[in-house]
């Protein structure tokens, strides 16, 4: 009789987390980009939310600095079929940045350095689940992956979490972005498989 | 980490020709943004995106983007004023031979 025992299994396996449909997992974390990496200084970047009716709030990296932290881990879905689980970032909530900001609007435009844009609906931003984020796995985030600061909507295809974050223009009529004008889809849910027009 | 960058307009004659019969690596484009107009085939184009992103190889401005789904595809050129195509000479009498 050989030392292993062929009927001998081990512990059970852990589940395998579950993923939305059509996607696998990577350890690693893809650099994705549809242009050239927009190098922008912490003395002058700035994140601005403009409402519908012309009024503008705008942070400082000083100010968004001051602002009440949080540490959201996540698991993140690209459009491209790759999921990462359990990531750790540090930010600041979207419902502290829209607290103050007085608003009928129901949806968001939001804008970044280098041009990108991505439309989401504003509820989606609210209610603990979209940050301003600007650390990744207790780093500050590379320039590859957004810095100094990205959006971070974690149950929409990453597609939505706009790297290199500027701003978000508040509107009462749904304008697509970047990608859902060339048939991207407009929200994007990952476990509807919401990846193009008409999904 | 490596820097993120671009393959050069050839590459998009592959996926192009799914839509076009011309050859459009031989085609000359002028961009919408800064009015240069030079070969496709030196526009910059970013591939690792979920479409294809060609953009100008002087003002880096989007001239042409693809996305090709599993049964559909989106062309979207509003960066791009024009496309010069060679085409053969019209001939509007028979040749000598």
């Amino acid at each position: 009789m050989g030392i292993v025992s062929p009927g001998f299994q081990g512990r059970p396996r852990t589940q395998e987390p579950a993923l939305p449909p059509g996607q696998y997992l990577t350890e690693d974390f893809p650099v994705l980009s549809a242009g050239p990496t927009p190098r922008v200084s912490l003395d002058t970047w700035e994140f601005v939310i403009s409402a519908e009716n012309g009024s503008e709030h705008r942070w400082s990296w000083q100010e968004l600095m001051a602002l009440p932290q949080e540490t959201p881990m996540v698991d993140i879905h690209c459009v491209t079929r790759w999921s990462k689980l359990g990531t750790n970032w540090q930010g600041v909530s979207l419902d502290t940045l829209l607290a103050d900001v007085d608003t009928g609007a129901h949806f968001a435009l939001a804008h970044s350095y280098g041009g990108y844009t991505t439309n989401l609906p504003l509820d989606d931003l609210r209610g603990g689940q979209a940050w301003v984020v600007h650390t990744f796995d207790g780093a500050p985030l590379p320039a590859e992956h957004g810095g100094p600061a990205r959006l971070l909507v974690p149950h929409l295809y990453f597609w939505k979490s706009a790297k290199w974050v500027r701003g978000l223009r508040l509107k009462t009529m749904d304008e697509p972005g970047f990608w859902e004008t060339a048939g991207y889809h407009d929200y994007g849910d990952p476990w509807r498989e919401q990846r193009y027009q008409g999904d | 980490m490596t820097e993120m960058s671009y393959l050069d307009g050839n590459m998009l004659d592959g996926p192009m020709r799914e839509l076009f019969t011309v050859d459009l690596s031989s085609a000359m484009g002028r961009c919408e943004n800064c009015g240069t107009t030079g070969s496709m085939a030196s526009l910059h184009v970013y591939s690792h995106a979920p479409g294809l992103v060609a953009r100008c190889p002087t003002c880096e401005e989007v001239m042409v983007r693809l996305v090709r789904g599993p049964d559909r595809a989106w062309l979207d050129m509003r960066g791009t004023t024009f496309l010069q195509v060679p085409m053969p000479m019209e001939q509007t009498f028979p040749g000598p031979l």
